[in-house]
């Protein structure tokens, strides 16, 4: 298996009663919240943890895309992929993933995740997603189209990446007279690509079809509900008339490894608790604004309301499997059951979540990579 | 007499629409959240006129045709349907999302169009008038902010909710954030345009219109110097709900002179 160190960089100097009485710290919690000077130091602090994941031995060091949020402070991912393409040299660095509708002009994506891909000397794993719905508010970009967006965007990416150029491209979306991308990508014939989504069969459909078996990450969900997407996925491959990879799957989640499983959860429980309660929080407007899914899927968000937008407490979390808390022994044992089910070759381990400080994600870290990761390593 | 349902096809789209009374034709184009029934005004103008109330493409029971991308789409079907209908000398009016489907329609062509009564249309941007963020906005609240008088709210919010009610209510949402979303509820380009409007306007507007505020309407007087204004007090975003029989009086006043 192997194993992903991924990082949301949150603002975790956030006010948390600012962040309540907001409702929401995505779109509308007023950015004098944010404190450049404090920003400073957790940057540094958190590109300073994913390159000492690599010290530890994590396979690849992973960043993701938000806009106008505390929950996250990556904007463009591809400057924080940028700056551990230089300060790392062994592990890969997973770009999870650049929103490719909310950006003016894919041919730019398709420039950047190339250079980085050059300069690592090949280490770059791409991955593409349509932001999520919150940043259509921000961007103004309209949801209708989101899919649409999306696909020609990918589409006009990969012949930018695959194709000699120049040629022209002709789309509903876009239209470039001169398709010729400097420089082309390090990888043949492109980075690998992976999908990041909180599930849909839409997805699970175009990113398991035959002409792409991009790796399907299930993101942040009740265990469960990873197990059913991870399964349909397999079932759609089968569909297709193929076997699914291992590598074509993967699961993210936030993981807290501590001495026992007493300390475990006491350590992580305000900032878990401030992770899932204040930094995820948004109305469920904000969350799925019309197009973005189909309206059966909103139909089915708006019947599993009150459970998807109330609080949830560590024990609730661990039970669900939102969570992975304990001693090394008992989140190993936990991840080799679901291993054992599930069959993902790629594991998304968030040690740093929500308001998590310094001192207890590195001893997080620490205890992963040293009591956990060996064991998963051989599945 | 009541109101009939009907359909026909324009465009490749499967149009319903509902038409009462007799007298010249009279168009109403709704808002962004259709016309899901008929109500008092729509009775009392078909006392004076031959009504049309259609369910715009991707709204209500109309199809949700591939073509409907952005509202100048919506300006030539609503052309076409005047023309599949026959509808000469036309009244044309429009509420809120409605309004601004009829001045697109009206800066292309006011060959069927006679009048065009707008009631507090989307359309135009005015400094300083922000409308309320319609889609960020709870149900609720947004019924609540419909209204100057909450006993309308009240009334709306207490009648039942059924499963046909909701996927009528995210189609027409759909629908609207793909016409609106961006720019938001108005087009840049519309003001440039709205000299070629050549037949009587006549705008409406509620004082307390906490949907589109007043003050588009004072930027939609200054673009349309020749327009009447009219303003109701004590009035939200739907004067022909909330001021029905004043609202009624001064589209036949206007309509028939």
């Amino acid at each position: 298996m192997q194993i992903v160190l991924f990082h949301l960089m949150p603002y975790a100097d956030l006010d948390l009663a600012e962040g309540k009485k907001n409702g929401t710290v995505w779109v509308t919690l007023p950015n004098r919240n944010f404190d450049p000077e404090k920003g400073h130091k957790l940057y540094n602090r958190y590109l300073d943890e994913l390159e000492y994941g690599e010290q530890l031995g994590f396979d690849v060091v992973a960043v993701n895309e938000h806009h106008q949020t505390a929950y996250g402070l990556m904007p463009s991912p591809i400057v924080t992929a940028s700056a551990l393409a230089r300060r790392t040299t062994k592990a890969k660095i997973a770009i999870l993933g650049s929103a490719l509708p909310l950006r003016s002009h894919p041919l730019m994506v398709a420039e950047e995740h190339a250079m980085i891909d050059v300069i690592s000397g090949g280490r770059l794993i791409t991955g593409f997603v349509r932001g999520i719905g919150a940043e259509y508010h921000t961007f103004g970009v309209n949801p209708t189209f989101s899919h649409d967006r999306f696909h020609e965007a990918h589409d006009l990416i990969i012949r930018a990446w695959t194709e000699p150029g120049p040629f022209a491209f002709h789309g509903h979306h876009y239209n470039v007279q001169y398709v010729n991308t400097w420089p082309r990508p390090y990888q043949k014939p492109h980075p690998p690509i992976w999908i990041p989504s909180q599930g849909s069969k839409e997805t699970i459909d175009w990113a398991s079809h035959p002409d792409r078996r991009y790796t399907y990450l299930q993101t942040f969900s009740p265990v469960k509900v990873v197990g059913r997407y991870l399964k349909s996925y397999r079932d759609t491959c089968t569909g297709y008339g193929y076997q699914c990879e291992d590598r074509q799957l993967g699961w993210a989640v936030p993981v807290y490894v501590g001495e026992t499983d007493q300390s475990a959860r006491s350590e992580a429980k305000a900032h878990f608790e401030a992770f899932r309660n204040v930094y995820v929080r948004m109305p469920l407007e904000m969350l799925l604004p019309p197009g973005y899914t189909s309206r059966e899927s909103l139909k089915n968000v708006m019947k599993a309301k009150a459970q998807m937008f109330g609080d949830v407490t560590i024990e609730q979390a661990i039970e669900l499997g939102l969570f992975v808390c304990g001693s090394a022994e008992t989140v190993t044992n936990a991840f080799e059951g679901h291993w054992g089910e599930m069959r993902f070759g790629n594991l998304l381990v968030m040690c740093q979540f929500g308001t998590l400080p310094a001192d207890l994600t590195r001893a997080n870290m620490e205890r992963f990579a040293r009591g956990v990761m060996p064991r998963l390593k051989t599945l | 007499m009541p109101f009939t349902d009907h359909f026909i096809e324009v465009d490749g789209c499967r149009t319903h629409y509902r038409r009462a009374g007799k007298g010249a034709p009279l168009v109403f184009l709704a808002g962004a959240s259709g016309a899901p029934v008929v109500l008092p005004f729509m009775e009392k103008l078909a006392e004076r006129f031959d009504v049309v109330v259609p369910d715009h493409p991707g709204y209500g029971q109309s199809d949700e045709p591939e073509w409907l991308e952005n509202i100048h789409d919506v300006a030539y079907f609503y052309l076409d349907f005047l023309a599949a209908l026959k509808l000469d000398k036309a009244a044309i009016v429009g509420s809120s999302m409605g309004g601004w489907m009829a001045m697109e329609m009206a800066v292309r062509n006011t060959s069927r169009i006679a009048s065009l009564v707008l009631v507090s249309p989307a359309g135009v941007r005015a400094e300083g008038a922000a409308p309320a963020d319609i889609f960020l906005l709870s149900p609720e609240d947004m019924i609540r902010k419909l209204f100057h008088d909450q006993k309308y709210a009240a009334e709306r919010l207490a009648a039942p909710v059924t499963p046909e009610a909701i996927d009528l209510a995210l189609k027409n949402r759909h629908t609207t954030a793909r016409l609106a979303w961006e720019p938001r509820l108005h087009d840049p380009m519309l003001p440039k345009w709205l000299h070629r409007i050549d037949v009587p306007v006549s705008i409406v507007w509620g004082a307390q219109d906490q949907v589109l505020p007043v003050g588009i309407a004072h930027e939609l007087k200054r673009l349309l110097p020749k327009a009447e204004l009219k303003i109701f007090e004590r009035c939200g975003h739907l004067p022909h709900v909330e001021k029905m029989e004043e609202f009624c009086d001064l589209v036949v006043r206007f309509a028939c002179k």
